[in-house]
C-alpha cells in the first residue's frame, strides 16, 4: 500500500510538472502516458470545487427485444478535495415501489474496493456489502456502479491515444486501463472536449478486450462555477443487445451536505 | 404426338452433331458459370439453419433469448483421475480453466464450481464471493468444507457438480455476434487450445467439451467430413458400374465428365442460392452423381446395342438421342418435381438439399442430351459385334412368362406383403435427440455422451416463468408457486437438475438469518424479497449477474430444466405433462410454454411432416399428370401411382419393423423417393403401351416385351441408385444415414414391384387364348384403372 502512495505521489508530482511544462513551454516532450494523464487530469479537475451536489436519477432499462422499463432514484453526492480519496455518495431508490427507501452509500477508494452499505428498509437494518468485486450490473441495468459515479484520477493508468473529432467539437481520445485487479474491465477509451473537457464517449472493453459496451453523453448543462453535468447517460452494450438510459433532473449544487449526511447512521433516515 | 416429339428428337440430334463444337464450347462456359458460385459456399454453424425464420418454435426462443440471453454455450465437463473433485491441486485447475475460459471468443460469462457467487452470512453482513478462490493455498478441512457447501447447493449439484461429486463443468456461455461464419471455429479452436494446455498443466484430468456450441461446429465437421470420404467412394462406385455396363473407356470418361459438371452445377446454384451448406445439403452432390448417370447410361447402352447391331457410331448416337429423349427428359422431370416439394418443409437444409438437386438433375438432363453426344462423337467407341447379355434376357422372359401364368397369387401375395408392411408404419417414433445426429467418428458425440454419463443431460428446456407484474417475481405467491413448481419439476424421473430463482432467494433468505438453516424457505414479505435481491445483485460481479435469469422489470424468471438422454417422445410427453401441471396448479400468468433447443428439435420433425404431406400430394399429382400426357392414357397415369406410392408406404413399414426410430429424415424419404421410383414404371409402360399400341400384342405378350426390352436396364439402375443411396447412408450425420437407407430400401421394394404388383394389376381382366389382335386405342387401357 505504502508503495503504492508513493507511486501515486510521484505521479501526482509528475503530473504538476507536466502541466507546469504544458503552460509554460509548448515544446514539452511528453510521453502518450504522460499527455494521457494530463488530459484525464484537467477533465477530472473541471468541476473541482464543487462541494456536494443532489440530483433526481431515472434508469431507463431496454432489452433486446425491445421491452422497457424504469428505476427512479435520488442522487447525493459529496466532494472529497483530497485526491488521494474518493468521492462520497448516495442512491436512494424511489421506485419500483418494493425497494423505495432502500438507500446505498458509497465511499469511493481508490485502489481498494469501494465501501459500500445498503439500508433495507423492509429488514430496518443496514448491510455492508462485502465483495471484492462489485462490477456487475447494477439494478439490473448496463450500468456498472462505478460507471456512473465520479471519476476517481488515481483509479487508472492513461494513455493518449489521438486528436479526433466528435460532434462539431473536437476530442482527445485518451485510453485508461484500470489498476484494481478484481476490475471487471480490461481498458476503457474515453473521448474527452477540448473544448470545456467533458467525457463525451467512453468504451468499456472486457476481459479479452473485446468492445463490451458503448457509453455516451449528451445534454450537458453548465451550473454554477462552471460545472459541467451530462443529463443523458446512454449505455449501449455491445454483446447482448440492451441498453440503459439515465437520466438526471434538477441538479442542485452546495446543498450543505456534509460528512455527517454520508455515515452509515443516516442511511435509515435519508428518505 | 409421341412421333412428333420423336421427329423434333431426331432434329435435335442432328442439330447437336452439326454444332458439336459450338455445344462442348457452350457446355464449359456452363459448367465455369456453376463453378464461379462454389466459393460462395460455406458451412453452417449454427443450429438455427435447422428452423425456418417463420418456425414458431424458432420465434419464440430468439423472443426467449431476447429478454434473457442467448445460450449458445461451451461446456467444458472435467474428470479427475483420482475422482476427487476437491483437492487443491483440481481446484487449481477448474480456477485455471474458468480464468482462461474468458479468453475464448464471443464469451460473456463463465460459470464454474471455484467462481460460483456463493454468499453467506458473516456478523451482519451478507458476503457474496467466490467458492473457492485460490484452492491450492486451501487446507484440507477448508476443501471440505467447500464440498460441503458444494454439494448443499442446488443450483450446483446434478449441473456443475456430478451427484457422485466426482465430475465437474465449466460453462461458458458465448454471445456471437453472428456476422461471420468463422465466429464459432474461433471460439472451439480456443477452446480446444484451452483443454491441450490444461491436460499439459494437469496431466491427470480427463476434459470432454460438449454444449450448443460444439454441436454447432461438429454440422461443420459432419459435413466435411463426408464431402472427404463419401465423395470418392461415390466416384469410385460409379467409375465401377461404368466399366461393367458400358464397357467403354471412351464412354466412361464421357459419363464421368457429365456427373461431375452435374454436380458442380447443383454446387454453383447453391451458391449463387446463398446457401450455408449443412451435411443434410452436402448430400446434394452425391444424389446428383447417383441420378445423373442414369440419363448418359441409358443414352450410351441404346447407342451401343445399335452399333451392335451394325450401325455406325454417329448413326446410332442420333438414333439413340432420338429414342431417349422423351423417356429421359421425363425422368428428370419427375425427379426434380419431387426434390422441389422439399421446399414445402420447414428445414430450410432440405430447402437447399431439394433445389440444389434439382438444378443438379437439370444439369444432367442439358449435358447427357448435348454435351455427351458432342463428346461421343469425337471419341473412339468400339463395341463387339453380336454380345449380348442372353442369359439374363432368356431369364426375363421366363420370368414374364411366370408372372403371366401366376397372375393371381402375385397380385394376392403382393397385395397381402404391402398391407402388412404398410400396418407396421405405426411402431415407428420420431425421435430427434441431435446428439445421436452424429456417429461416433464426430468427437462431439463422444464428449456429449461422456458429458451425459459422468455430469448432467445436455437436453434443457427453457421456460419464462411470468409473474403478470413488473417485480413480481418478490410476490411472495408467485415464489410460493415457483418453488412449488420446482419441486414438482425435480420429482419428475426424466428431470436431472432445475434452475431456479427460488434456490438463491432462499439462499438469501438463511445468510440474511445468520446462515440459519431453519430459515431456508422464501421470504414472506415482496419488500423483503425485493431488497435481499437488491442486495444480492449489488454484490455480484461483473459477468455473474442475474440478468440472464431474471427480466429487466422482474417480473418473470427462468427455469432452466436439464432432462436425461430421453427420446423426444419422451420428451414432449414431459413437456405436455408440464404444461398440464402449471395449468393445474398456478395463475394464468405463470402458465409458461417450454423453448429452447431441445424444444424445437423435439416439434421440428412433426412441423416438416405437415410440408411433407402437401409436397406428397403435389408430387404425386403432378408426376400423375405428367405421365398422363406422356403417355396418353388416363388409366395408366392413375394405375402408375399403385407401384410409386406404396413401396414408400412399404419402406416406412419395414423401418417400423427393424428400428423403429427415425429423426427429421422421416419427412424427406417420400420426396427424395417418389420423383425416382417413378422412373423404372414410366420405363416399363411405355414400352408396355409401346408394345400393345405400335405393335398390337395383347396384355400378355405386351408385358413380356416390357420385361425384355427394359427389365434389365431397370435392374441395373436399381443397383446403381441402391448402392449410391448406400453410400449416403455412411454419412456421419443420422439423418443422411436414415435418409439414404431409406431411399435403397424403396428403391429395391420399388422394383420388386415393378416385377410382381405392377405386371399383375396390368394383367387383372385378362383371360388367357383371348384373341387380342389389333386391340383398339381404349382398349389398351387396363380396366383396374377405370
Amino acid at each position: 500500500m505504502k508503495m503504492l502512495s508513493l507511486k501515486l505521489l510521484s505521479k501526482f508530482i509528475l503530473s504538476g510538472v507536466v502541466l507546469a511544462g504544458v503552460l509554460a513551454t509548448p515544446v514539452w516532450a511528453e510521453t502518450p502516458e504522460e499527455k494521457g494523464f494530463a488530459i484525464a487530469a484537467r477533465a477530472d479537475r473541471s468541476d473541482n470545487g464543487f462541494g456536494d451536489s443532489v440530483a433526481g436519477m431515472e434508469m431507463v432499462l431496454k432489452n433486446a427485444h425491445g421491452q422497457e422499463t424504469n428505476r427512479v432514484m435520488t442522487n447525493k453526492i459529496l466532494e472529497v478535495p483530497d485526491e488521494t480519496l474518493g468521492d462520497k455518495s448516495i442512491t436512494v431508490f424511489n421506485s419500483p415501489a418494493d425497494i423505495a427507501g432502500t438507500a446505498l452509500l458509497s465511499h469511493a477508494k481508490i485502489l481498494d474496493p469501494d465501501d459500500q452499505w445498503l439500508y433495507l428498509p423492509a429488514l430496518k437494518r443496514i448491510k455492508r456489502i462485502s465483495s471484492v468485486n462489485k462490477s456487475g450490473p447494477f439494478v439490473g441495468s448496463e450500468f456498472a456502479f462505478e460507471d456512473f459515479t465520479s471519476l476517481e484520477l488515481g483509479k487508472y493508468d492513461y494513455k493518449f491515444l489521438r486528436e479526433e473529432a466528435c460532434g462539431d467539437m473536437t476530442c482527445d481520445v485518451v485510453e485508461r486501463y484500470p489498476k484494481y485487479e478484481h476490475s471487471g474491465y480490461t481498458k476503457q477509451i474515453s473521448w474527452i472536449d477540448q473544448d470545456v473537457f467533458q467525457a463525451r464517449k467512453i468504451e468499456f472493453y472486457d476481459r479479452r478486450g473485446g468492445l463490451l459496451k458503448t457509453l455516451s453523453f449528451s445534454e450537458y448543462k453548465k451550473y454554477e462555477g462552471n460545472i459541467w453535468r451530462a443529463h443523458k447517460l446512454h449505455m449501449e452494450n455491445a454483446q447482448n443487445g440492451k441498453s440503459t438510459d439515465l437520466l438526471y433532473s434538477d441538479y442542485k449544487f452546495k446543498a450543505g451536505l456534509d460528512d455527517n449526511d454520508f455515515e452509515k447512521g443516516v442511511l435509515t433516515r435519508v428518505r | 404426338m409421341t412421333t412428333k416429339i420423336e421427329k423434333f428428337a431426331g432434329d435435335f440430334a442432328n442439330f447437336i452433331i452439326r454444332w458439336r463444337f459450338v455445344v462442348i464450347a457452350f457446355t464449359l462456359l456452363l459448367v465455369f458459370a456453376g463453378a464461379s458460385g462454389m466459393p460462395k459456399l460455406q458451412f453452417a454453424n449454427n443450429y438455427r439453419v435447422f428452423f425456418s425464420d417463420q418456425n414458431p418454435d424458432l420465434v419464440a426462443f430468439e423472443a426467449f433469448q431476447n429478454i434473457y440471453t442467448k445460450n449458445d454455450n461451451v461446456m467444458f465437463v472435467v474428470q479427475p483421475k483420482t475422482k476427487d473433485l476437491f483437492s487443491g491441486d483440481v481446484a487449481g485447475a477448474i480456477e485455471f480453466i474458468t480464468k482462461e475460459a474468458w479468453q475464448i471468443p464471443f464469451a460473456t460469462r463463465v460459470d464454474s464450481v471455484t467462481n460460483f457467487q456463493y454468499s453467506w452470512a458473516e456478523g451482519d453482513d451478507l458476503t457474496v464471493d467466490d467458492l473457492i478462490r485460490n484452492g491450492p493455498s486451501l487446507s484440507k478441512q477448508e476443501l471440505e468444507s467447500k464440498k460441503k457447501a458444494a454439494i448443499a447447493e442446488p443450483q450446483l449439484l446434478g449441473n456443475m457438480i456430478a451427484r457422485d461429486a466426482e465430475t465437474t463443468g465449466i460453462n461458458v456461455t458465448l454471445q456471437y455476434p453472428e456476422k461471420e461464419l468463422t465466429e464459432v471455429p474461433e471460439a472451439v479452436a480456443k477452446s480446444r487450445a484451452i483443454v491441450v494446455a490444461a491436460q499439459e498443466k494437469y496431466p491427470d484430468l480427463h476434459i470432454a467439451l460438449t454444449g450448443i456450441s460444439m454441436m454447432n461446429n461438429a454440422f461443420m465437421e459432419a459435413g466435411m467430413k463426408d464431402m472427404q470420404t463419401l465423395t470418392p467412394i461415390m466416384y469410385l462406385f460409379l467409375i465401377t458400374v461404368m466399366i461393367f455396363t458400358l464397357r467403354s473407356f471412351s464412354a466412361t470418361i464421357a459419363t464421368l465428365f457429365v456427373i461431375a459438371f452435374s454436380a458442380v452445377a447443383a454446387l454453383g446454384a447453391g451458391g449463387y442460392m446463398g446457401v450455408q451448406l449443412t451435411p443434410i445439403s452436402m448430400m446434394a452432390p452425391t444424389i446428383v452423381l447417383t441420378l445423373a448417370i442414369a440419363d448418359s447410361v441409358h443414352i450410351l447402352i441404346s447407342m451401343i446395342a445399335g452399333m451392335r447391331d451394325g450401325q455406325d457410331k454417329i448413326t446410332a448416337l442420333k438414333e439413340s438421342i432420338r429414342i431417349n429423349f422423351v423417356a429421359v427428359s421425363i425422368t428428370s422431370l419427375t425427379t426434380i418435381i419431387g426434390f422441389l416439394t422439399l421446399n414445402l418443409l420447414d428445414t430450410p437444409p432440405f430447402h437447399h438439399l431439394g433445389n440444389m438437386t434439382a438444378v443438379g438433375i437439370g444439369a444432367a438432363w442439358l449435358y447427357s442430351l448435348t454435351f455427351l453426344p458432342a463428346v461421343i462423337s469425337f471419341l473412339p467407341v468400339k463395341v463387339k459385334q453380336g454380345s449380348k447379355n442372353r442369359g439374363i434376357t432368356k431369364f426375363l422372359t421366363r420370368y414374364a412368362d411366370f408372372v403371366v401364368e401366376r397372375q393371381k397369387p402375385i397380385l394376392v401375395g403382393s397385395v397381402v406383403v404391402a398391407l402388412a408392411l404398410i400396418a407396421m408404419i405405426p411402431r415407428i417414433e420420431i425421435n430427434d435427440q441431435w446428439v445421436e445426429y452424429f456417429d461416433h467418428s464426430i468427437q462431439f458425440r463422444v464428449d456429449a455422451e461422456f458429458g451425459m454419463d459422468e455430469l448432467t443431460g445436455v437436453y434443457l428446456i427453457e421456460y419464462s416463468v411470468e409473474s403478470g407484474e413488473a417485480g413480481g417475481i418478490s410476490n411472495p405467491e408467485y415464489l410460493t408457486n415457483l418453488a412449488k413448481f420446482t419441486d414438482w419439476l425435480r420429482a419428475q424421473s426424466e428431470v436431472e437438475h432445475v434452475n431456479s430463482y427460488t434456490d438463491i432467494i432462499q439462499r438469501l433468505n438463511k445468510n440474511m438469518h445468520g446462515d440459519d438453516e431453519g430459515w431456508y424457505r422464501l421470504p414472506e414479505d415482496r419488500e423483503l424479497a425485493a431488497q435481499y435481491l437488491l442486495l444480492y445483485e449489488m454484490s455480484l460481479p461483473f459477468g455473474l449477474d442475474l440478468n440472464d435469469r431474471i427480466n429487466i422489470d422482474k417480473s418473470a424468471t427462468r427455469i432452466s430444466v436439464t432432462l436425461g438422454n430421453y427420446t423426444t417422445a419422451e420428451m414432449r410427453d414431459f413437456i405436455v405433462r408440464t404444461s398440464e401441471w402449471l395449468e393445474g396448479n398456478t395463475p394464468q400468468a405463470m402458465h409458461a410454454t417450454a423453448t429452447g433447443p431441445t424444444a424445437m428439435f423435439a416439434y421440428v420433425s412433426f412441423r416438416n411432416i405437415k410440408g411433407m404431406l402437401q409436397g406428397n400430394v403435389i408430387a404425386i399429382i403432378s408426376i400423375a399428370l405428367i405421365i398422363m400426357v406422356a403417355m396418353r392414357s388416363v388409366g395408366i397415369g392413375a394405375l402408375s401411382l399403385i407401384p410409386n406410392a406404396v413401396p414408400i408406404l412399404m419402406t416406412f413399414g419395414v423401418w417400423g419393423l427393424i428400428s423403429g426410430n427415425i429423426g427429421m429424415a422421416s419427412a424427406t424419404v417420400s420426396a427424395v423417393a417418389l420423383g425416382i421410383v417413378v422412373d423404372d414404371s414410366v420405363h416399363f409402360l411405355s414400352k408396355y403401351l409401346r408394345a400393345r399400341r405400335e405393335k398390337g400384342m395383347d396384355k400378355a405378350e405386351a408385358i413380356k416385351y416390357a420385361f425384355e426390352t427394359v427389365g434389365l436396364a431397370l435392374v441395373i439402375t436399381t443397383i446403381i441408385l441402391t448402392v449410391g443411396f448406400l453410400v449416403m447412408s455412411l454419412s456421419t450425420f443420422q439423418i443422411n444415414e436414415q435418409l439414404g437407407l431409406m431411399t435403397a430400401v424403396t428403391m429395391v421394394i420399388a422394383l420388386i414391384m415393378d416385377f410382381t404388383l405392377l405386371p399383375a394389376l396390368l394383367l387383372i381382366g385378362y383371360k388367357k387364348k383371348q384373341d387380342n389382335k389389333g386391340v383398339s386405342h381404349e382398349d389398351a387401357i387396363p380396366e383396374a384403372a377405370e
